[in-house]
């Protein structure tokens, strides 16, 4: 019962994100000067046509009307044409969405496998090897930039080792360097959430309990504490994993990755407002509907939250 | 003295040392307790007076640094727990020396329903099945007072109340079955009309098991309530032990007698209730001679330099006080 009304506590604040940045995106495009219609139809159109192209875009009416039509299509998942080639945005950004998501994936699961385990022994055996290497591990992790490592991965494995292939990606080969370079800086900041709250569920009071009860080390640390050692880890895996669904602008780039990331950037090239503005809605209901998903896992491990 | 009560737990001449640097807090200076089968033995003293280390000593969970272990031995069933490796110690912690602490939301595990808190031992030290251990979880929820159905089972501890959870923690620690139950204040953190409960399970379950309990309180109307036999600390060392009735009768310390005036009492309403003047030392100061001598009333010159032992007269009344017995005027 406490689920069900956490759930839709959930869902209603996800919903009610999601209109505020629609509302917000629709103002701020409308605030900037400059007419759409005018940009499309080039400096020397006539006032006609110009107007012609208006009411196409459905400029002309007044702004409330304006609003409400974008309202029911931003709920319909309609993002309009882009002005550049007329292609519905929609179907542009589902075209690029499955590298992105599965370089997402990717990058997360190197950040989940890497970093909770090597967190955890961290804060287990602190001050101890494993605690130093994590330590480096994660600080090297935050200080190199991703596109920087991407390009360090490529000239050694594929200009001078050649054992993985240079751009593109058309093999699975082609996706293990811009994972490892996407997955290094997640995992680093994954690692240091794991150490953290590991190190601070070791010194609760039900550890003493724990150990009074005759269990082994193993079951204190690896079922008592970790158990809610890694809540924490589960929001800010979210967090990092909704980022990454956004596309990796730069990491796309450098590795010519036809992702999300390159999509928008091409947008910004061509100032094409509609696929801009459906970029910037799509990543913002993409990174609430994860957010909202990791809020309904934690509960499913900590049933505690349910009940606010 | 109970003419047929056996011995069970022994602790002999146990002294503690917090090392922090070069500094040593002397937290135990050579305690004796001795704890007997189906009795509850009431170890009383103000915070800081080293209740809690020596029930984590008989633990064998004292942290290592700091803690070190300076001297005596703790018998139990003819072992010595000191000498024994953390395993061994371990298959004695929860099956045969379980503990209770004081505060349940915070000892309990929050992520963890009840019944795995409490099956995870039974499994275990008893090697018991799923089935069987849910069975056995489900009699001992009974046994707390938590319901037959076994509703508590499927809770998380944030489900219950602040007395059920103490409930639950008190069916955690005898699921096995202990010789002796170590309760470290379990009835502090509870509303006062729950502590009565709580006491009164506590009997109960000891007389139904027929173990021995080492009740730690600062609070000697509670010890009152709930003890057969009562210790007092003071600074790490023992003042004053014997049966409940000649201690509540015929306090010979008079740090014991100022402990007593300090609980409240119907006889004397309207009257200030008397405090002790000064503190418990700290372990790292604690002062020459008697340690109580700076807060005493009948402190004089040999007190300061002498510190008296503690010396049981025929009817197992012990007491260490240069002048036991005394009385002064309040």
């Amino acid at each position: 019962m406490d689920f069900v009304k956490f759930f839709a506590r959930r869902l209603g604040r996800l919903l009610l994100t999601v209109f505020i940045i629609s509302t917000l995106v629709f103002f701020v495009v409308r605030v900037i000067p400059g007419d759409p219609a005018l940009i499309i139809a080039g400096m020397d159109a006539s006032p006609e046509d110009v107007q012609a192209i208006r009411v196409k875009l459905g400029t002309d009416k007044p702004l409330l009307s304006q609003y409400l039509v974008w309202l029911s299509s931003i709920a319909r998942f309609d993002f309009g044409t882009t002005l550049i080639s007329g292609e519905p945005v929609i179907k542009l950004i589902m075209e690029r969405f499955p590298l992105t998501l599965t370089l997402a994936l990717l990058g997360i699961s190197i950040g989940i496998f890497v970093a909770v385990p090597l967190g955890v022994m961290s804060a287990v055996k602190r001050w101890s090897l494993w605690d130093y290497f994590g330590l480096v591990f994660s600080q090297l992790g935050m200080a190199i930039p991703s596109f920087w490592l991407g390009m360090l991965l490529l000239i050694l494995f594929a200009v001078k080792i050649r054992i993985l292939p240079l751009f593109g990606a058309d093999t699975p080969a082609h996706f293990i360097l811009p994972a490892v370079s996407l997955g290094f800086a997640r995992a680093a900041i994954i690692l240091r959430m794991a150490r953290a709250s590991m190190i601070e569920e070791l010194s609760k009071e039900y550890i003493i309990t724990a150990r009074a009860k005759g269990l082994t080390e193993r079951m204190v640390k690896y079922k008592h504490a970790l158990k809610n050692g890694l809540l924490p880890v589960i929001t800010v895996t979210g967090i990092q994993f909704g980022y990454m669904l956004g596309g990796a602008i730069i990491v796309e780039q450098v590795f010519s990755m036809p992702g999300l990331g390159r999509l928008f950037l091409f947008g910004i090239y061509q100032r094409d407002f509609t696929l801009i503005q459906g970029g910037v809605i799509f990543v913002a209901i993409i990174f609430s509907l994860v957010n909202f998903l990791a809020d309904i896992l934690y509960s499913i491990v900590n049933p505690k939250i349910r009940v606010e | 003295m109970m003419a047929d009560a056996k011995e069970l737990l022994k602790v002999e001449n146990l002294g503690v040392c917090f090392i922090h640097g070069t500094m040593e807090a002397h937290a135990l200076r050579g305690i004796d307790l001795s704890f007997y089968e189906k009795e509850i033995h009431g170890l009383v003293g103000e915070s800081g007076s080293g209740k809690t280390v020596t029930s984590t000593c008989i633990m064998g969970l004292l942290p290592s640094p700091p803690g070190e272990i300076t001297s005596g031995r703790i018998l139990f069933e003819n072992e010595n727990l000191l000498e024994l490796s953390q395993g061994q110690m371990r298959s004695y912690r929860g099956r045969k020396i379980a503990m209770v602490f004081q505060e349940p939301s915070k000892y309990l595990n929050p992520a963890f329903k009840i019944g795995e808190q409490i099956t995870e031992m039974l499994r275990l030290h008893l090697d018991m099945n799923k089935e069987k251990a849910r069975e056995r979880a489900k009699e001992l929820l009974g046994l707390v007072g938590l319901g037959k159905d076994g509703r508590v089972l499927d809770s998380y501890p944030h489900e219950l109340s602040g007395g059920m959870k103490q409930r639950a923690m008190i069916a955690i620690a005898i699921s096995c079955n202990p010789r002796f139950l170590i309760a470290d204040e379990p009835t502090t953190a509870l509303d006062v009309t729950l502590q009565l409960q709580i006491l009164r399970l506590i009997k109960e379950l000891k007389d139904l098991l027929g173990m021995g309990v080492l009740f730690i309180s600062h609070d000697l109307g509670v010890v009152k309530e709930v003890a057969d036999r009562v210790s007092v600390i003071y600074a790490g060392r023992i003042v004053e032990s014997s049966t409940k009735g000649t201690l509540f009768d015929k306090p010979l310390h008079p740090y014991t007698k100022l402990l007593m005036l300090s609980i409240p009492d119907a006889h004397r309403r309207g009257q200030r209730l008397a405090t002790i003047p000064g503190r418990v030392p700290d372990a790292d100061a604690t002062p020459s001679g008697c340690a109580f001598h700076p807060r005493c009333p009948l402190a004089d010159d040999r007190c300061k330099s002498e510190n008296p032992e503690l010396r049981g007269n025929e009817d197992g009344h012990k007491v260490a006080c240069h002048h036991a017995g005394e009385s002064w005027n309040i």
